[in-house]
């Protein structure tokens, strides 16, 4: 029975030979991790699925990129908006990796201050915010020393 | 300490601001020494501030050093658009250090990454002004003397004071009890309150003055702004409820000192500058020695 759902479920998004399949993605957050990770610009084939059922969270995303391996800092940056993801990296159909999302400890060029008066928005500078809390996910900027909320992130 | 720029007071440990303040304390002895010979310090003010501006190059000045700078934007490069990386790359070709104010938050840090001299950070918007920190432990070590177990009471804007921030976080190096003495709407930050309970110390809140009063050995006032408060009437009650008098002073400790940043409006009326309590404009000249004793070490010269 749970095999027959399972195999239902990998129809709805067509399964990748080699590549990577960001899963568990929270449904909210589908389009801000594609542009986290410039998938737009990609000329891989990017397959996604958004509002699938999921047994640990009530709607859940997917992403499968074909023949990309993420490096480990580049995938940690979606860990902002999609904390519960897992990374799994297929090769010849088969499952090598399954890897849990982790919070980075500082956040290089992908969140603009929420300051006004913060120097970086005012000069050309790559914004640099430490995480002071990776569970309540608090960040401070390392220009200002102002402290985010994670409501208050704002992506660049 | 050679070489490393001051932006924010955590830049520097415990052990390195005491290490300042000691060195202040020779300069007290002794301001002036000709450690500075030959050196070229600009001072970059863009945002008027000529307390701190004078403080910083009277200090340079009693060292033999030279100042060169602009006091306020509008007569230099940047009123032309300049960016700060442009002014603190040229200037860097003509300084030995940088002593900067700027309206804007972060922008000492900034500097300080790009600039191949050392920088002092003299306050950059509502951020860090860390000179002024410096000075506030040099006074309150000199009056009480000692750091340690100090009951400080911190009383007006404690939300938006600077000032009060970076003392808060320096002091929690030394065991001090803290009270905070404010209107709700000015109240400090949880993110302070965080930091001292985090190095296990306690601190209270209040309204009112009246009950810190009799036990404070300092008693730190700062400046009420108008501008914070969006009712007028919430301001005009608020004005008059910290305002200190020569009849709150009385029931006070004998140890006990009055400070304030300055400039005041009218939260300690005029009558309590003749108190030997009052300490704010002996506060502000012990920022020279202290200003002596941070560009001396920065440059290696002492
Ligand atoms: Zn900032």
């Amino acid at each position: 029975m749970i095999k027959e759902n399972k195999t239902r479920k990998e129809l709805i998004v067509s399964a990748i030979d080699n590549g990577t399949v960001i899963d568990h993605i929270p449904a909210k957050s589908l389009f801000q991790v594609i542009k986290i990770l410039n998938l737009e610009g990609f000329e891989n084939q990017v397959l996604f699925g958004t509002n699938l059922d999921s047994k640990k969270y009530q709607k859940k995303a997917l992403i499968k990129v074909r023949n990309k391996f993420f490096k480990i800092d580049e995938i940690n940056k979606i860990a902002l908006v999609a904390p519960t993801a897992t990374i799994i990296v297929i090769k010849n159909y088969d499952v090598i990796e399954k890897i849990d999302i982790e919070i980075p400890d500082q956040i290089i060029n992908l969140v603009k201050c929420f300051n006004p008066n913060c120097i970086t928005n005012h000069e050309k500078i790559p914004t640099k915010f430490i995480v002071i809390d990776k569970d309540e996910l608090q960040v401070q900027c390392h220009y200002c020393e102002k402290i985010m909320e994670k409501e208050e992130i704002v992506f660049l | 300490m050679k070489n490393k720029s001051l932006l924010s007071i955590n830049d520097y440990s415990k052990e390195e601001h005491i290490q300042i303040l000691d060195h202040a304390e020779k300069f007290e002895k002794k301001p002036i020494q000709n450690l500075l010979n030959g050196y070229v310090i600009a001072t970059l003010f863009f945002e008027p501030s000529t307390r701190t501006r004078l403080s910083f190059e009277s200090a340079i000045s009693r060292l033999g050093g030279r100042v060169i700078g602009f006091a306020d934007s509008s007569s230099s490069s940047v009123s032309k658009g300049e960016t700060l990386k442009d002014t603190i790359l040229t200037v860097s070709n003509y300084a030995d250090l940088i002593v900067m104010r700027h309206p804007k938050e972060g922008s000492a840090r900034y500097a300080s990454e790009v600039s191949p001299v050392p920088i002092i950070n003299a306050g950059d918007g509502a951020n860090q002004h860390p000179t002024q920190c410096l000075l506030d432990m040099y006074s309150i070590r000199k009056t009480q003397g000692t750091l340690n177990d100090i009951k400080i009471a911190f009383v007006g804007d404690l939300k938006y004071g600077r000032t009060v921030h970076s003392l808060v976080i320096a002091l929690c190096n030394f065991n001090t009890e803290f009270h905070f003495v404010s209107p709700p709407s000015l109240k400090l930050p949880n993110s302070i309150k965080r930091h001292i309970k985090k190095n296990n110390l306690s601190f209270q809140e209040y309204y009112e003055l009246d009950n810190i009063l009799p036990i404070a050995d300092i008693i730190y006032m700062t400046r009420i702004q108008q501008e914070r408060f969006s009712d007028p009437i919430e301001y005009e009650r608020v004005k008059n409820v910290y305002k200190l008098t020569p009849d709150l002073i009385e029931n006070t400790k004998e140890n006990m000192k009055i400070m304030h940043p300055l400039p005041r409006v009218n939260e300690i009326v005029e009558s309590v500058d003749e108190s030997s309590k009052a300490y704010y404009f002996t506060q502000a000249l012990n920022g020279v020695y202290v200003r002596q004793a941070l560009l001396t070490s920065i440059l290696g010269k002492i």
